[in-house]
């Protein structure tokens, strides 16, 4: 099924643009990586599918046009993981999870209905963090932390969700922790998109790879094809070391050109 | 650890809140007893209880409810809505060093009504005093976030906010340099200490409708405070409109300020400290710490008014002179603990 899709997407930002003519159609099911040498638009194409910032062109998401959408709405097709997994209080990780139901209408964690505290019970199991669920989200290690954004990400139970560079600064442990969570989150028919600049993790985790340069949408497809050695020349000016292992593909960044 | 685990983990936690809210809410009911029995005349707080309730000798009664009622009442409201807005921004920001006073809203706020006053626009019972200082104030909340921005720093913010603070004090310096009778200098320049003295029913019908509007617009964006814990973009990834939040937090915190500075000139620091006090017995949730961060400050400014009535000293002491006694070292306790955060470090 057609979960997003956009039509001549333009972004821009003051009076830079940042993004250029994107589109794109994606389907439930699949883990997409959008990748990008820095300040290719990633995240802004992030923000702007998800409806955070304006932006022209159409967007339809599972067949109505975003514009239409009340936040509520939005907030209810989307879940957002930005980069950082910032948060500001020192609150205990199942409230932060528990915020994950706010686009339901359950705003007190400590009031949960049976269906919203069901839903951040399975989200907490899912992301594995059911042995640190009282304790403060600040107290956590940077690995720990990423889980209960995860966690948090899944309890909304969105059908899309978006995470920026959500394997950024973590161990490699913790990166593929990360990256299997959001595997399953799509193996259960969920679209998720992330940005990344592992294009390792990209080839290994992802169905389907978005390759943006320069505010354009320049390559895209399976990993294997969209990150070609002619795209790995042209976008990342690097040359890479290419392999196939337990039948996914393996890119390895090597030198530049 | 299961759901039924969890729940009660979460009831614990929600049981010992509403203990700590239970003995604010009895403390804050002794001090108003108290400072209703405190004055030339000493009246026990049992005493206090029968004039109220229409018991007890006439003079007691008249003396309570109608000299010192008024008085009391103020000091409550004006200490809850401080309070209130004080967690109220802090939530808005993610800043446990925002306050309306560290923001210059209650010396913009005293400007707008002083400028009222000065001009003879009106006299100082009249309701053109509250839309002057609620005007100013909002003026100066609204200024300080367009130029925070976003994402704004603490030092940022503590900036601006000394901007503000010193332009609002500038300009009521200048209104006052401007004035042709030197007895309103005098007025006014007692009036900007703040003070709760010799207020009376009509100061009440001035302020308490605006604090009263003020607090349930505060109160009604609770949720949205505790989203935004996971910062301003993710807040509205869940549906939190932003840009409107903060309009209604400037909207509530300027007509809270406002209204109380009008009544009793510039009263500082209870905003800052309130939640503090606060955190440590409720937890760190912005929404859970509005009402009592509000129980606080009424706490404290009740208390700060019975101090002033029991110091000895050759003239009275203004209240708003002794909250920012205070509220200053603490503000630097503040900045010593926020040092890493203010250096430059991750907020």
């Amino acid at each position: 099924m057609m979960a997003l899709a956009a039509q001549n997407l333009r972004v821009a930002l003051g009076r830079r643009r940042v993004l250029e003519g994107i589109s794109l159609s994606l389907s439930s099911g699949h883990l997409v990586a959008l990748v990008g040498p820095n300040g290719a638009g990633k995240t802004t194409l992030l923000r702007a599918l998800a409806g955070l910032i304006p932006s022209d062109g159409e967007i339809h998401v599972g067949g109505d046009a975003l514009a239409a959408l009340s936040l509520r709405e939005r907030a209810k097709r989307f879940a957002y993981l930005p980069q950082g997994h910032m948060v500001h209080w020192p609150l205990p990780a199942r409230d932060i999870v528990a915020l994950g139901r706010y686009p339901h209408g359950a705003t007190d964690p400590a009031r949960l209905s049976p269906r919203d505290a069901e839903a951040v019970l399975r989200a907490m199991q899912a992301a594995d963090v059911m042995e640190f669920s009282e304790r403060r989200v600040t107290e956590l290690s940077g690995g720990e932390r990423s889980r209960v954004a995860l966690a948090r990400v899944f309890a909304v139970e969105a059908p899309i969700i978006l995470a920026d560079e959500p394997t950024a600064s973590l161990d490699p442990r913790h990166q593929i922790d990360v990256m299997k969570g959001l595997r399953g989150a799509a193996d259960t028919g969920v679209l998720v998109i992330v940005v990344t600049h592992d294009l390792g993790l990209a080839a290994r985790f992802a169905d389907h790879v978005l390759v943006l340069s320069k505010g354009r949408l320049v390559s895209q497809g399976a990993p294997a094809e969209a990150l070609s050695e002619a795209v790995m020349a042209d976008v990342f000016r690097i040359s890479a070391y290419r392999a196939e292992h337990e039948r996914e593909t393996v890119i390895v960044p090597w030198a530049e050109i | 650890m299961s759901v039924h685990d969890m729940t009660i983990a979460a009831d614990l936690a929600a049981r010992r809140r509403i203990g700590a809210t239970m003995a604010m809410i009895a403390l804050v009911t002794l001090l108003a007893l108290i400072s209703l029995g405190i004055g030339p005349v000493r009246l026990s707080p049992l005493a206090v209880v029968e004039a109220l309730f229409g018991e007890g000798s006439e003079v007691s009664q008249v003396i309570v409810r109608e000299i010192r009622l008024p008085r009391t009442i103020l000091a409550l409201a004006i200490g809850a809505i401080l309070g209130l807005s004080g967690a109220a921004l802090q939530g808005l920001l993610r800043n446990p060093l925002a306050s309306p006073s560290l923001f210059g809203a209650p010396q913009s706020a005293a400007f707008g009504a002083v400028l009222v006053i000065a001009l003879g626009l009106a006299d100082v019972r009249s309701y053109a005093l509250p839309v002057a200082a609620i005007i100013a104030a909002f003026g100066s909340v609204f200024v300080l976030l367009m130029i925070a921005g976003r994402n704004a720093g603490l030092l940022i913010l503590i900036l601006a906010g000394l901007a503000i603070s010193s332009l609002a004090g500038a300009a009521t310096a200048l209104v006052m340099n401007l004035a042709s009778n030197p007895f309103l200098v005098l007025e006014i320049a007692f009036w900007l200490l703040g003070s709760l003295e010799d207020r009376s029913f009509q100061h009440v019908m001035l302020a308490l409708p605006f604090i009263v509007a003020g607090a349930a617009i505060l109160l009604s964006q609770r949720s949205a405070f505790r989203a935004l814990t996971l910062g301003e973009e993710t807040a509205q990834s869940l549906g939190v409109d932003v840009n409107r939040l903060r309009l209604l937090v400037i909207l509530g915190v300027a007509l809270g300020v406002g209204g109380a500075v009008a009544v009793t000139g510039t009263i500082g620091f209870i905003g800052l400290v309130a939640p503090h006090l606060m955190r440590p017995l409720i937890g760190h949730d912005p929404a859970r710490l509005l009402v009592p961060s509000a129980l606080a400050g009424s706490a404290l400014l009740l208390a700060a008014d019975i101090a002033v009535r029991i110091i000895p000293s050759t003239s009275d002491i203004k209240v708003g002179v002794l909250t920012s006694i205070i509220g200053v070292p603490f503000f630097l306790y503040l900045i010593m603990r926020e040092r890493r955060a203010l250096s430059g470090g991750v907020a």
